[in-house]
């Protein structure tokens, strides 16, 4: 066997892609393949959270687009003057941690007297750097009265046709009232990265944490796909979802090519809108009834195609084997056709 | 071949889907059906029952009254029934509803506001509007009275066309109205099929079941009305009527009682029979059982090529292929067709498509007539080309183009190189091939499906056809520096590659190094520098392997990688197959085995692992100390407990690590499992500690176990204690063997293992159909953006670079290659 100097020809013809290439179907199995590989544990963040999916649920959730994931996770970076000051960090950690009345206060609805009853509880109040007084400006409640560290909130019978239920109302509202820092942000705690601060919590409210003066706009990291699209637009939601995707599977130690990951985050932002992989997204949206029905729902598909007499144009893979058609990719894109000459002519 | 159809003109273009009307129901309807029943007495199929002839015939020997052929080539046809009263069918409901609720009662105008909600008030005629209110699955409330589904027939006739458009209906071929059943389409005989049992009792089809039910409620709703019955009677009749069109189109309504078979089996209809994974779409029509393939357990066979595939002889006679006699073939074939055994032929085909069985009545016959543009069906030969694959296809080398040779045995026999690529093992793996039928099919397999063009992976760009286990080992002992051959064991071994050279002896003028026996089969221009996993530097220049010895990573993606970016797939499966032969030949001579003795440590040794768990228990006892008296500083956003289990977490698994340090101290490197381990051949250090030191610690969901007895983890602990032992550390080892505790510790730990997996599987298999059939469609233009089914962008450029991902690694090395190619252009 020789070597062949013909070999060289072969790897510059192959080394771009070729026209007709099932890239989304190769993209597809190389994402979905090492799935069986992955494990199911859950990855811990310093600080924020114990149980950060990582490996096959965080992939899931990701192609799912889900509105919020099971752990969001908020990088927050200072402003660049105030980034290397530690103390600055941990004042900006603390302003804005939420902290709401259930938190620093036991609450009791004393049904037969109409009333409710908060005890505050000095210990966590002192843990969180919270008073009674920033407790009870939150709350601002007209018929409160105060007695030591209870406070106490009176109804009348006549206030409402249903106290009970009003009562019941007031208390959820009270238990959620914020006493201080941005709602929903939680956790929040100063991460040192080779000198420089900034502040992970967890939670998703990036707009109330852009209201805050300390923080850089420009700089500033979620888990939360969704969020970010609402947000930065999709193209930040795009990058986001190819960074986050890859980082689930290279802390699986699997490798996948960029371009797979890129293809698939393109398909789901193709329309402008992120839109998820399943049976409400990219599977369920196609434009070949037949796939649709073939993918889920078979049913619904079909009669909603009947009401609306569509037309399936056969363009797609599923719609075609079912048909008995060649599929058109690869080399079933190509049309051939022989013209027969006769060699007189 | 001989096409039998027109591939131009014979296609399916696009479907459309729309609603019947009463009218084409009854046009295209061959019989109107109004027997309740199925056969008579004598089993002959009654007229205008439900199994009439003019829907087409079952039983064999009947004709078809409507098309008159027989029951094989009659593709059934439709017949009809009229329903005494209409019923709403019930799958339009959703959309009947949305259309009532748009339009006014009096004028039937669309009042729909702004918002999409039904007004007080008729924009039109000032006519008040009620609510319309639908109660699933069928009943329609205009305010307080329900509508009846004349009532409801008669409204929508009156809606107008434009109307329609504007709600996105199809108004000419989906009329609402048509959604108010007032005939019911009878599916053809052949759909539903009566089945006859051992017995000889015919047993009927569930359909068949709910059609005569519906006939049976519709004759007795007809006469009822013609006497002149009560309303109520009538009206219960009707609503029957109802239930049993909407069993019939779908038995798992939501609000419905199924309709079940006789023995209490909700009976399948018309929607079970099409949807789910045993459904008509995805088990029929997206998938479908094949002729010519065959299916037997794998076994291994390294002295095949690794695109050759071993196909046992009782599956090569099976099998066959049809073969177009030409001038240039016919002597061939008829050689075949003389044949008594093994290769023959099978049938051949006429020019006028007549199947003729090769035998000893007809062979004399057919060798006389045997001509051009007959076709002979030939047994599978050596070289033919065949598919195969292993379930579950996850990705495209799960299905390879291999080529047949024919082997004794009962076993497909592959080269272990394949392996990976397959996902498969040899501990009674099946595997199933194909036979390719067609000229097409052959070429298009062979050029882009073949074992040797799949080397990299479409995936990382890295080989998926690559060495493990033994072949690494053999390799590696090969390239060895105290590999020294004499010339027998030398000439054995190139000639396993086909090489009849003999490089020069290197060693003492006499004998041969392994080095220099692997150089044989190296490309003369391969050069390469890199560091092994050994940490040792392995020098190939212009085709010599000069220092250095090779393991897995250093064949795979140092050399077979290279090589097949450099040399194209051919030499690569040349060099790939020598190398495989080499090593395993040489490792013959060497001997790799292991022992019991190997993994018995030194006195010494043991007392140092005794040393470190004494002082892990130290340890988790200190921290414990620490935990009760609440001293122990917690980490930030955990309680103190948790502190303490990530805290011993962390201490067992370095107490374990370090152990590992002493039994490579004490076993040494040349130790086969560690050595093993070290080149990548097969295991890790990990087993070679677990088996020698200690097991180590298991874990429940990442933490240690804790459940079981109120306190302790099993009933001879004492409760409340947090120590090693007594929370699933394994001090033994499994040379030592384990404690009983310890080995139901291990239990535990091993259990989560197999439960996580099978969750596993399931989810990312329904991730993977997901998305799949999310990117199945995308694919390159001919301007190398990325579109899809209707031709929308997706991506401008594929990746941005239009790279192929199998030649995205190694860049480094392909822009060398092409800098090559330059320069030899401008010589």
């Amino acid at each position: 066997m020789t070597t062949g100097n013909h070999a060289h020809a072969h790897t510059r013809k192959k080394y771009s892609i070729n026209p007709g290439e099932p890239v989304g179907l190769v993209a597809a199995q190389s994402l979905g393949e090492p799935g069986t590989q992955m494990t199911m544990r859950a990855f811990h963040y310093a600080g924020v959270a114990e149980h950060v999916p990582t490996g096959l649920p965080r992939m899931i959730e990701l192609v799912d687009i889900r509105k919020s994931p099971k752990k969001p996770i908020i990088d927050i970076t200072l402003k660049d003057n105030l980034k290397k000051d530690r103390k600055k960090a941990e004042e900006l950690a603390r302003k804005i941690d939420m902290i709401a009345v259930s938190d620093v206060a036991d609450i009791k609805e004393d049904l037969e007297r109409h009333r409710i009853l908060l005890r505050f509880n000095e210990n966590a109040g002192k843990n969180f750097g919270v008073t009674m007084n920033d407790m009870l400006k939150a709350i601002n409640k007209k018929r409160m009265r105060t007695k030591g560290n209870i406070v106490l909130i009176k109804f009348k019978s006549s206030e409402s046709k249903k106290p009970f239920k009003m009562m019941r109302k007031t208390v959820e509202k009270i238990r959620n009232t914020i006493i201080r820092g941005v709602p929903d942000i939680t956790m929040a705690v100063v991460v040192d990265d080779k000198g420089e601060f900034f502040v992970r919590a967890k939670g998703d409210n990036i707009e109330g944490l852009l209201e805050m003066e300390e923080v850089n706009t420009d700089h500033i990291y979620t888990n939360n796909i969704k969020e970010i699209e609402e947000i930065y637009g999709i193209e930040a939601a795009r990058n986001a979802f190819i960074r986050e995707l890859k980082q689930v599977l290279d802390m699986q130690g699997l490798y996948v090519d960029v371009r797979h990951i890129m293809l698939l985050a393109d398909a789901m932002c193709a329309d402008g809108k992120i839109t998820n992989v399943g049976r409400r997204g990219l599977a369920g949206k196609k434009d070949s009834v037949l796939a649709k029905a073939a993918f889920e729902e078979t049913v619904r598909h079909l009669t909603e195609a009947a009401v609306r007499g569509e037309i399936d144009p056969l363009r797609g893979v599923t719609e075609n084997i079912i048909a008995g058609k060649t599929v058109p990719l690869g080399t079933g894109k190509v049309m051939l056709e022989f013209k027969f000459q006769h060699k007189g002519k | 071949m001989v096409l039998h159809y027109n591939p131009v003109e014979d296609e399916i273009k696009r479907i459309k889907f729309a609603i019947y009307s009463p009218e084409m129901i009854k046009s295209i309807g061959a019989a109107r059906i109004t027997v309740p029943d199925t056969y008579d007495d004598d089993g002959y199929p009654l007229d205008e029952g439900l199994m009439d002839q003019h829907l087409g015939v079952i039983d064999p020997g009947l004709r078809c009254k409507t098309c008159g052929a027989m029951s094989r080539d009659c593709p059934g046809h439709f017949g009809h029934i009229n329903l005494f009263r209409p019923v709403v069918h019930p799958l339009f409901a959703k959309y009947l509803h949305k259309i009532l609720s748009a339009t006014c009662n009096k004028c039937y105008g669309l009042v729909l506001t702004k918002e999409g909600k039904r007004p007080k008030k008729c924009p039109h005629c000032k006519a008040e509007l009620e609510d319309m209110k639908f109660i699933r699955p069928v009943s329609f409330y205009l305010g307080q009275k329900e509508l009846l589904p004349t009532e409801i027939k008669e409204w929508l006739t009156f809606v107008k066309n434009a109307d329609l458009k504007r709600m996105g209906y199809d108004s000419e071929d989906a009329r609402p109205e048509w959604m108010i059943l007032t005939v019911l389409l009878v599916p053809p005989v052949k759909i539903r099929p009566s089945i006859t049992l051992e017995s000889g009792d015919k047993s009927e089809d569930d359909l068949t079941h709910k059609l005569v039910e519906i006939i049976r409620v519709n004759q007795k709703l007809e006469a009822n009305i013609n006497a002149g019955a009560p309303q109520l009677i009538i009206e219960d009749l009707w609503k029957l009527l109802q239930y049993h069109t909407i069993t019939y189109f779908d038995n798992e309504t939501a609000g419905i009682p199924p309709a079940r078979h006789r023995s209490g089996r909700p009976l399948k209809t018309i929607a079970q029979r099409l949807k789910g994974k045993e459904g008509r779409f995805r088990y029929n029509l997206s998938g479908k059982r094949v002729n010519f393939s065959a299916r037997t357990i794998i076994s291994p066979d390294p002295y095949i090529s690794l695109n050759e595939v071993g196909v046992p002889l009782p599956i090569a006679e099976e099998l066959t292929l049809p073969i177009p006699v030409t001038e240039w073939n016919i002597d061939f074939l008829k050689e075949l067709i003389k044949k008594k055994d093994y290769p023959m032929a099978r049938y051949v085909i006429r020019k006028d498509g007549v199947r003729i069985k090769v035998n000893d009545a007809s062979r004399d016959r057919i060798l006389e007539s045997l001509g051009v543009n007959w076709i002979v069906e030939r047994q599978l030969m050596e070289k033919d080309i065949v598919l195969f694959n292993r379930q579950p296809s996850l990705h495209r080398v799960s299905m390879m183009c291999h080529l047949a040779k024919i082997l004794p045995g009962k076993t497909f026999r592959i080269n272990p190189l394949v392996c990976p690529a397959y996902n498969a093992d040899f501990d009674g793996d099946e595997m199933n091939l194909h036979a390719l039928q067609t000229e097409e099919s052959q070429a298009e397999a062979f050029e882009l499906m073949r074992v040797d063009k799949q080397i990299l992976s479409p995936r990382h760009g890295h080989a998926i056809i690559k060495m493990q286990q033994d072949n690494v080992s053999g390799v590696y002992f090969l390239t060895r520096d105290d590999a020294v051959l004499t010339k027998e064991d030398a000439s054995h071994l190139l000639i396993m590659a086909g090489i009849t050279k003999l490089p020069k002896p290197d060693v003492d003028k006499k004998y041969y190094s392994g080095k220099a026996v692997f150089s044989m089969i190296l490309p003369e221009d391969f050069s390469v520098t890199y560091k092994s996993k050994l940490g040792e530097e392995v020098v190939i220049k212009d085709g010599k392997l000069l220092k250095g010895s090779i393991e897995s990573k250093g064949i795979t993606g140092e050399i077979v990688e290279k090589i097949f970016l450099k040399h194209g797939p051919e030499y690569t499966r040349w060099f790939l197959d020598s190398a495989t032969r080499m090593g395993l030949n040489f490792l013959l001579s060497v001997g790799l085995s292991v022992s019991m003795k190997q993994y018995t440590l030194d006195d010494k040794s043991k007392e140092e692992i005794d040393k470190i768990i004494n002082n892990l228990n130290r340890q988790i006892d200190n921290l414990i100390g620490q935990y009760d008296t609440k001293t122990l500083e917690r980490f930030p956003g955990m309680s103190m407990k948790e502190t303490v289990e990530v805290t011993v977490m962390g201490l067992t698994s370095k107490a374990r690590d370090s152990s590992g340090d002493i039994v490579m101290k004490s076993l040494g490197k040349e130790n086969p499992s560690i050595l093993m381990a070290l080149i990548g051949a097969r295991g890790s250090m990990l087993n070679v500690i677990q088996m020698a030191s200690m097991v180590g610690q298991q874990a429940v969901r990442n933490k240690r176990p804790k459940r079981g007895y109120s306190g302790r983890l099993l009933p001879f602990y004492k409760p409340g204690v947090l120590s090693g032992r007594e929370r699933g550390f394994v001090h033994s080892s499994f040379m030592t063997g384990l404690e009983v505790d310890e080995f139901f510790q291990h239990a535990i730990g091993g259990r989560e293992s197999i439960v996580n997996k099978s969750i596993r599987t399931a989810r990312s298999g329904y991730m993977q159909r997901r998305l799949i059939h999310a990117m199945q469609d995308l694919s390159v233009s001919e301007d190398l953006t990325v579109r899809d089914t209707m031709d929308r962008v997706i991506q401008f450029v594929y990746g941005g670079d239009a790279k192929d991902p199998m030649f995205s690694t190694n860049t480094e090395f392909i822009e060398s290659i092409e800098e090559d190619d330059v320069d030899t252009a401008s010589k």
